[in-house]
């Protein structure tokens, strides 16, 4: 049937994304490429029938984030700087140790929907058999995020909105005129930096130069 | 058919994904990156039906919402360098 193929072109895609944002050195591009692994992430999610888990990635990962990595694009440099080729031996065999631990650890859990499965065995019957008529909720899982554990899901949604909040003022998203520099005030510093480092990304289209993405 | 639609999606994907790669200019991702949203929600929406689950149909559409949001705001901060301003030309 095409559900499997519909699963493995998707992770396949994310795999393809992954190394294409490592690849890559242009950030702008590498902010548009993390936005379309987040919303193929929530693509997987939903196939997986995690629907509010997968809306939370989409609106998170491929809404904010993106925009709050724009907005740091703008104070910072619009190209990643070239780093000293070769292979350093350390680090690879570090991370491939660990890769390979992980994929040890997973052949002792139990298979994606497996009924026999310990987190199945403890409070799932009484939310699968209870809450279509308790909360009223197609989605188990809705039901289960938004009402049994309604207090754990406002305080997450709490820790979000500050840390929002704070990244927010830490980026100063506000109206910001270009000052002529004969006052000096206490942000006009700051005023002038993005002044500066707006231009240093807006110019890319304007000159028309043809930038080489994902050069290694 | 929805076998031979989602086919048709997840080539049109691949396409998507092959153009965002490799680019060259910024608006070719912001292209890429927008009609992959869309692919998005069609194949979403292809499987609410394969699988018989039509409130992934509501998914689908706030996905769509989300994509067209993200992409404004995009091509907005990339004309203007920030949100918070309207009107035309540039400072």
């Amino acid at each position: 049937m095409i559900g499997p193929v519909i699963d493995i072109l998707l992770l396949s895609f994310m795999i393809v994304i992954a190394l294409a944002v490592v690849r890559m050195r242009d950030l702008f591009g590498v902010a548009m490429l993390v936005s379309l692994f987040s919303l193929l992430c929530a693509g997987v999610f939903t196939v997986m029938d995690a629907a509010d888990v997968a809306f939370t990635e989409a609106a998170v990962g491929a809404g904010i984030s993106t925009i709050l990595m724009l907005a740091t694009l703008t104070r910072t440099a619009r190209r990643e700087r070239r780093r000293a080729s070769g292979v350093s031996i350390l680090p690879l065999t570090v991370v491939c140790i660990t890769g390979a631990l992980l994929v040890f650890g997973t052949s002792d859990l139990p298979r994606l929907g497996d009924p026999d499965a310990p987190i199945h065995k403890h409070v799932a019957d009484r939310y699968l058999q209870r809450s279509g008529e308790e909360i009223g909720i197609p989605n188990v899982v809705t039901s289960i995020l938004a009402s049994y554990r309604g207090y754990d899901t406002l305080g997450e949604t709490a820790v979000i909105f500050t840390a929002g909040i704070a990244v927010i003022a830490l980026l100063g998203l506000r109206r910001r005129r270009p000052r002529p520099a004969r006052r000096r005030e206490g942000n006009d510093a700051l005023g002038e930096t993005t002044v500066v480092s707006t231009a240093a990304v807006a110019d890319e289209p304007v000159q028309g130069r043809p930038e080489k993405g994902g050069d290694g | 058919m929805f076998t031979a639609a989602a086919v048709a999606i997840l080539i049109t994907m691949v396409l998507a994904v092959t153009r965002a790669i490799l680019g060259p200019t910024v608006y070719d991702r912001i292209v890429a990156v927008n009609m992959f949203g869309t692919k998005t929600v069609l194949i979403i929406a292809v499987v609410a039906f394969l699988k018989g689950r039509y409130d992934l149909l509501d998914i689908a559409l706030a996905y769509a919402l989300i994509n067209f949001i993200g992409i404004v705001a995009v091509l907005k901060f990339f004309e203007y360098g920030e949100f918070s301003r309207g009107g035309r030309g540039r400072p």
